[in-house]
């Protein structure tokens, strides 16, 4: 098992730790919709260590990411980032990434997910052979990476960090002086509030760290877990792998079409075309909301009139909705806003209600 | 301490047989690996259960649990006020926070005493 920089800092805190995509992680330090309510309402600080990291680099790395992923890297300035999808050759969805354009314009940084990343590695080795000045190096394992996300984060953030944060926009990235140490920091968050993603040099983890539970503590900042993060980017609607999205299931049908751009050969465009062509595969991913005693969860079967229409992806108890929320797959001709569906607990059907994604959208 | 007047199971459910009633419950141990638990389930005062099958389900803000019959009989009282005072599984795991008590017929075999349940505990890691 994987453990970051950090794993003796959570224990001191009193984190429950789990074991998630290879990596022993905090699930909690306190209960999670109080996490959760936090970031909504505040900041809160993560550790994001185990997600996978890799840089690409070289004259091939434009041509290379093209073939890999379906955004058009090309449309992206230097200092962004976009969010794209990796397939396989039958369209279907191998991980969901961010693509970074390095600020110098000398290459690019991809995050993935933890769990995907051994498999991303091997498909972009063998992807690799076919390019022949390219650097794909994972740093995954000597880079730390910490998230504050909230209201307040900004404001927080500034205390400690040389560098004016006003001028980084939302899916922007750039190197600022954090603890008077040189780092990139990236306008980006998988809560739906404002916020920022820190990569941090092996070795200043805990110094960072220990410099946003300082400066955050009078504004009632707090470390948060994978638990509440999971809550949050469900509220606003970010599909997590192995959930909504999977080897199964194809972008256009996740509602995730806006990640793909068709102007360039991407491994697994043709079997999408087709889908396309086809007019979609029949399904689609629908928000559902329940006032049920009972939450809806993965695996749970949807019915309509008695007919099995469809599986839920998540389901969570919305701390800000106040109420229980779910992502599923339904037949299409189940997917709009109104619709009244049951889901099935062991044969006990419950009601809910096909509602738009996102649940929560910040106020700005 | 966990008290020794009962049997402990691995899948964390405690039971304690006094002439041929069981009282069955969870254990400390199990509420806190559930954490913030939101919804519990437990059967009807008539309804049969049988060892090593689900009598009930636990729900906390992440998952649904199933809860495990140590004895095979009738339920012949319900702790009603539990599901609206869940917390008292945190703070009285062992009395107060009792789920079903059984009629029993037959009682499971691979219970554990207090000492052997907390070498278990230990070796799931707590």
């Amino acid at each position: 098992m994987n453990e970051t920089a950090l794993k003796q800092v959570h224990l001191d805190l009193g984190a429950r730790m789990v074991p998630f995509g290879g990596w022993e992680m905090p699930v909690q330090y306190r209960p999670i919709l109080d996490e959760a309510r936090t970031v909504r309402t505040r900041a809160g600080i993560f550790d994001l260590g185990h997600m996978g990291r890799v840089r690409i680099g070289g004259r091939d790395a434009t041509a290379f990411l093209q073939r890999l992923q379906t955004n058009d890297v090309t449309q992206i300035q230097p200092g962004r980032i976009r969010y794209a999808m990796i397939l396989n050759e039958q369209g279907l969805t191998q991980d969901d990434i961010l693509v970074y354009r390095n600020p110098g314009d000398d290459g690019f940084f991809l995050v993935l997910n933890a769990g995907n990343t051994a498999r991303d590695l091997e498909i972009m080795r063998r992807l690799a052979t076919g390019f022949g000045d390219l650097l794909v190096d994972d740093c995954t394992h000597r880079l730390g990476m910490i998230a504050i996300q909230g209201p307040l984060s900004a404001a927080i953030t500034q205390r400690f960090c040389d560098g004016e944060l006003e001028s980084l926009k939302y899916y922007g990235w750039n190197m600022a002086k954090v603890c008077s140490v040189p780092m990139l920091l990236s306008r980006t968050g998988y809560t739906g509030e404002d916020g920022f993603e820190i990569y941090v040099p092996e070795g200043h983890e805990l110094t960072v760290w220990n410099a946003f539970l300082a400066a955050g503590k009078p504004d009632g900042l707090t470390p948060i877990g994978l638990g509440a993060r999971d809550t949050l980017r469900h509220e606003a609607g970010m599909p997590l792998y192995g959930h909504e999205i999977d080897e199964t299931t194809n972008p256009l049908e996740a509602g995730l079409d806006w990640a793909v751009k068709w102007n360039h050969d991407f491994v697994g465009r043709a079997a999408l075309e087709r889908v396309q062509q086809a007019g979609g595969t029949g399904r689609t991913l629908v928000g559902l909301t329940s006032a049920s005693k009972r939450c809806p969860r993965q695996g749970y079967k949807l019915v309509a009139g008695g007919q099995e229409i469809g599986q839920i992806c998540s389901g969570n108890i919305s701390p800000t909705l106040d109420t229980n929320i779910a992502t599923a797959y339904v037949r299409s001709a189940f997917g709009a806003p109104g619709t009244q569906l049951e889901f099935l607990i062991k044969d006990k059907a419950e009601p809910c209600k096909v509602v738009p994604l996102p649940f929560y959208k910040r106020p700005r | 301490m966990r008290p020794n007047d009962r049997k402990y199971l691995k899948s964390h459910e405690w039971c304690k047989v006094e002439k041929g009633i069981a009282t069955v419950g969870i254990t400390d141990f199990a509420v806190s690996h559930l954490s913030d638990l939101v919804f519990l389930d437990l059967p009807g005062k008539g309804t049969s259960v049988t060892i090593g099958e689900s009598f009930g389900e636990i729900e906390s803000v992440k998952a649904v649990s199933d809860l495990y019959s140590p004895v095979s009989g009738e339920v012949i009282e319900v702790n009603k006020e539990l599901p609206d005072n869940l917390d008292w599984l945190a703070t009285d795991p062992f009395g107060k926070a009792w789920m079903i008590k059984v009629k029993v017929t037959a009682e499971t075999k691979d219970g554990m005493d207090s000492t052997a349940y907390d070498a278990h505990c230990a070796a799931e890691g707590h």
